[in-house]
This record gives structure tokens, C-alpha cells and sequence, in this order.
């Protein structure tokens, strides 16, 4: 009844006031592709719940709809069967809340704004004002060590400095839910290294909920709370993993028993889910 | 000692500096041009010039007598190009320009004409592409039209628009502009919408994530990214615009502009005064052109675009 009483109350603009702790939650999902091949099942019978400040990575080799899943959340795809929720309204609805912020696979700045005017294209569209503008470019260009890269274009940084300029992009909306899409997997290993100890020490310091799509078995498992290991033909998940290791973790953490532990149960996830296969 | 033995030709040779930019092979192409000009006048005024020997009733007149004569005739097939630069040295910087007589005055003419045509075609142009791009049925109704306008000889519609606005009472700078205009819509609707679609899925994607109007879409993403395709298609816009202005000129007996002159020279066979009009055209084009070149410049500078 109290459920009842709380899901009539009105929400506020930002999407800031929480209905349930469940920030995502899918059942019986499915996405099919027509094409001129027939059908293809690019997502098919997904339960998933994301709780609030999760940090959930999707893993699973190239065709599973890890990626898909991730659009549906954030009403990018259509799915064509069962039910999902974000925020616990429709991913439509979340998305006109500005529920979540969105990190692709590429950093997507416009090469005719600088980083900082990067940075304010949700807020111009939002239309917050000018000095709530600033205040949220500079804080959040903080957040990703890049203050003082303001005045500069994206052509004069690194793909790294790039791809963290445009989580600070989507951290400027503020939403609760960071929806990131392989961002790192255009960077070589040092740079990837490096961003997912930033990452991490980001999510602990704002405690955001993030999803994140991975093919890296050990991005996956250092930077997890969850790991769910998804299969392709049909796109399905095949496990789904708590993470016991501690919140605050350093790269170190990749050398110890636990750590390994994980990976091997994602890859014999991987491997019976015949990721492996052809 | 391998690097400076590599080196040392290179720099003995005088015209390694002068090649190694944009100068030395600019002057080997105007050489060129020129020389296969002076052969080529010979060689086409020749027979008239033999003509004249014969009535003159000079029997052997030797070559260099023959070649000299064929490049100081009054009315050659081909005039040299010396005597198209005296005609236009004559009738630019030796006349007052509000002399009729004046090249620079029928250029004014013809490139207020341009002018006035080629901005009306790229507003036109403009808004045909945002209208295409933004609406479906517009695509649908608009876009073949657009094409098959250009299907059509300018020749053969230039009278019709210039008769057809005199009869409703327009005439002078205006009925020339519009054949401008019809030209140089074209290729900037087409460029236009071009570059109006032109933004990545992710760029397209990243707006929809931010629950972007339509307007904030094109204002802030399609605008943009099509800036680059703009200019470009100015530039052919504006050279298109130029050749309307010189075709409007001709079918209705123009008292003025490059398009007059041509006609003028033609009826009298002034092929001197042709080609200095010709390569006053071209001149104008050029200019006109490295003109939108260099806003084409500032512009992407200022956006941060150019590097």
C-alpha cells in the first residue's frame, strides 16, 4: 500500500526523488531485429534488476546485445516484448526526465565547441542559466582532472583526455544512472588502465549507479560491483555475478586470488555460453 | 656523412627552392599556357595573313616577317596574348570607369548582377535544403523539381525569365539576378542538405539522449556540421552565378556588362575585345571565388574547425 501511495506522488523535474532502490528493472525482455535475413533475436527473455548505486558491467563477445540492452535503457532501441523500467517509469519517460547520462563508445564532442562549451550543450539544452552553467562545467571538468582544458578543442587532446571530457559531459546533467557504452575501448591499455582507477574513485565519490559495456574480462571484474554475462544467439544473460571484492580497490587488486576467482567464472561463463565458439 | 653527400645535389640544384613551393610550378603552368597561346595564334591566323601577302602580291615574305604579322592583325582569329592584355590594360586603367568604353564598368555590371543573384540563390538554396531535410513530403515534391530545373538550358529559359518579368514591369538589375539565382540555388540546396545529414548516428544519438527539440537539433548539431558543405557549394554556386549573369546579358541585347561586350564584339568581330571580355570573366570568377575561400577560412578558424 505504501509502495501504492508512493508511486502516485508527483516527481520533480530532475528525477532526483527515489521510488524504489531499483533503478533498473527488466523482465522478460526481448528485442528482435527484422531484417532481410529474417529475424534476428538480439535480446531475448532478460530479467535484470540494477539497484541503486550498482556499479553493473554487461560482458559477452561481439552480437550478444549487450550494447542493445544498454540503448533500451537508455530508449535508444525499442524492445518487443516483456517489460522494463527505469527509475520505475518507462525508459521514454526517464529519458524526458533526464534520468541518465550517456558515454559512447566514441567521445562524440562537437569539433566546433570548445571543452568547456562541450561540456554545456545538455545544459544549453536544458536551458539552465548561464552562472548554473559555469558552475557545472567547472565542477564537473574537475571531477575528470581536466580543469584548465576549458578554452581548448577537442582536436588538441588526447583520445583519453576526449573520451573524459565526455563523461564530464554527462555527469553535467546530473543524473543518478551513467549509462557508458565501451567507452574505453578505442584507448590502448595503459590509458584504459588508467581512466577505469579514475572511474572508480568518480563512482565513489559521487555514488552514482553505472551501467557499463564491456568485452574486457578484467575491466569488467575490477570495476564491478555485479557482472552479468551475456551470451549471443539469442542475446541472453547466461550469469550473473556478485562482486565480493571491497569498493575501494586498486589496480593491485588484479593480482589477488579473489580477483582472479572472478574472471575465471566469467570466462567458463563466456565459454559455456559458447562465446568461444567459431 | 650519408646525409649531407643525399643532401648536397638537392641543394645545388637553383630551382629546388623555387619548386618545392607553390610559385615555381604556378609559373611553369602560365608559361605553358602562354606558349601553346602564341603557337596556336599563329598557326589559326596564318591563313588570312597568307591571303593578304597574296593580294599585297608579296611573294616571299620570310618567316619571321609571317609570324610577326600574325600576331599584330587587327581582327585575328585568335588574337596573341599581347594584344588582349593591351586591349584590357586600354580599357581598364586608360578610360575613366564611367566610361562606356570602360571594362571595369561592364564588370560592375555584371558583378552587381552576380552578386544580388547569388545571394538570393543561397538564401534560396538555404532554405529549399532545410526545408528538405526537416520535412518528408518536401523531400518527396521538392527534390525532383530542383533537379529537373537544372536539366534545362540556361540559354533557352534566360530570354523567357527576362521577357516574362519585363512584361509584369520588372526590368534592369533584376530579371539578371534571378537567372543567377537559378543557377546558383542549386548546388547549394544540394550541398545543403548534403551536409544537413550529414551528422554522425552517435552525434544524432548523443542529442536524443538530451531529449533535444528538433529546432535545438538543427541549431546546434545539423548547422554546424554543415558549414564546410555551405561553403563549398558557395563556391560553385558563385561561379554558376557569374555564368548567368553573362547569359542574361545576351539575349536582350544588353547595353552593358561583360555579356554586352561579348555581343558587341561578336557583331563586329572585335575578337580582341571578346577575349579581354572572356578573361575578364575569368578573372572575376577567380576573385570572386578566393574570395569565399578566404571567409570559408576565417569562418572554420572562428569555429575551431581548421587547425
Amino acid at each position: 500500500m505504501a509502495e501504492t501511495m508512493e508511486r502516485l506522488l508527483p516527481r520533480d523535474g530532475d528525477g532526483g526523488t527515489k521510488m524504489t532502490n531499483n533503478v533498473v528493472e527488466a523482465k522478460n525482455l526481448s528485442l528482435t531485429f527484422q531484417t532481410n535475413d529474417g529475424p534476428v533475436h538480439a535480446l531475448s527473455e532478460i530479467d535484470l534488476t540494477i539497484e541503486e548505486g550498482d556499479f553493473v558491467s554487461f560482458i559477452g563477445p561481439s552480437g550478444c546485445g549487450k550494447t542493445t540492452l544498454l540503448r533500451v535503457i537508455a530508449d535508444l532501441e525499442q524492445p518487443t516484448g516483456g517489460s522494463i523500467t527505469v527509475n520505475g517509469v518507462s525508459p521514454h519517460q526517464a529519458r524526458l526526465n533526464r534520468a541518465y547520462g550517456y558515454v559512447f563508445q566514441a567521445a562524440a564532442l562537437y569539433p566546433w565547441r570548445t571543452i568547456a562549451k562541450n561540456v554545456a550543450l545538455p545544459l544549453e539544452i536544458m536551458g539552465l542559466p548561464a552562472s548554473e552553467q559555469q558552475q557545472r562545467i567547472s565542477k564537473n571538468l574537475d571531477l575528470v582532472n581536466l580543469s584548465g582544458f576549458e578554452k581548448k578543442y577537442p582536436w588538441q587532446l588526447s583520445g583519453g583526455m576526449q573520451q573524459r571530457a565526455s563523461i564530464a559531459r554527462a555527469l553535467a546533467v546530473e543524473p543518478d544512472l551513467l549509462l557508458m557504452d565501451e567507452p574505453f575501448g578505442a584507448l590502448d591499455e595503459i590509458v584504459r588502465d588508467h581512466l577505469n582507477e579514475q572511474l572508480l574513485q568518480l563512482w565513489a565519490k559521487t555514488n552514482k549507479t553505472v551501467v557499463f559495456v564491456t568485452h574486457s574480462i578484467p575491466e569488467a571484474v575490477f570495476l564491478s560491483s555485479k557482472i552479468v554475462v551475456l551470451c549471443p544467439r539469442p542475446g541472453r544473460i547466461y550469469d550473473v555475478i556478485e562482486s565480493n571484492l571491497p569498493r575501494d580497490r586498486s589496480l593491485d587488486i588484479r593480482e589477488t586470488s579473489e580477483f582472479l576467482e572472478i574472471a575465471h567464472r566469467v570466462r567458463e561463463g563466456l565459454k559455456a555460453g559458447h562465446a568461444y565458439d567459431d | 656523412m650519408i646525409n649531407t653527400a643525399l643532401a648536397s645535389p638537392r641543394s645545388t640544384n637553383p630551382f629546388a627552392g623555387l619548386m618545392s613551393g607553390t610559385t615555381g610550378p604556378v609559373i611553369v603552368v602560365v608559361c605553358a599556357i602562354l606558349a601553346i597561346w602564341y603557337i596556336s595564334a599563329v598557326i589559326l591566323n596564318t591563313p588570312f595573313q597568307k591571303e593578304m601577302y597574296e593580294r599585297a602580291n608579296r611573294g616571299d615574305v620570310p618567316v619571321s616577317q609571317l609570324v610577326t604579322d600574325t600576331l599584330a592583325q587587327e581582327r585575328p582569329v585568335l588574337p596573341a596574348p599581347h594584344q588582349v592584355a593591351q586591349e584590357i590594360w586600354k580599357t581598364t586603367v586608360e578610360k575613366k570607369v564611367t566610361s562606356k568604353r570602360s571594362l571595369v564598368y561592364h564588370t560592375g555590371i555584371t558583378l552587381s548582377s552576380t552578386l544580388l543573384g547569388f545571394l538570393i540563390g543561397t538564401t534560396l538554396g538555404i532554405l529549399l535544403a532545410v526545408g528538405i531535410v526537416h520535412s518528408r513530403v518536401l523531400d518527396k515534391s521538392m527534390m525532383p523539381w530542383v533537379i529537373s530545373s537544372q536539366t534545362i538550358p540556361i540559354l533557352a529559359i534566360a530570354p523567357m525569365i527576362i521577357v516574362v518579368l519585363n512584361a509584369v514591369g520588372i526590368s534592369g538589375l533584376l530579371p539578371k539576378a534571378m537567372i543567377s539565382t537559378y543557377l546558383s540555388f542549386f548546388p547549394v540546396t544540394v550541398g545543403m542538405v548534403k551536409g544537413l545529414r550529414s551528422p554522425e548516428v552517435i552525434h544524432m544519438d548523443l542529442m536524443h539522449t538530451y531529449s533535444a527539440t528538433r529546432w535545438q537539433t538543427f541549431w546546434k548539431l545539423r548547422l554546424p556540421y554543415a558549414v564546410p558543405y555551405l561553403f563549398t557549394s558557395m563556391k560553385i554556386g558563385m561561379a554558376a552565378s557569374l555564368v548567368g549573369a553573362i547569359v542574361g546579358e545576351l539575349p536582350t541585347g544588353a547595353v552593358a556588362g561583360l555579356g554586352a561586350r561579348l555581343l558587341a564584339g561578336s557583331y563586329y568581330g572585335q575578337t580582341v575585345q571578346i577575349w579581354s571580355a572572356l578573361l575578364m570573366a575569368a578573372f572575376l570568377a577567380g576573385a570572386l571565388v578566393a574570395l569565399i575561400g578566404v571567409m570559408e577560412k576565417v569562418v572554420l578558424k572562428k569555429m575551431g574547425m581548421a587547425q
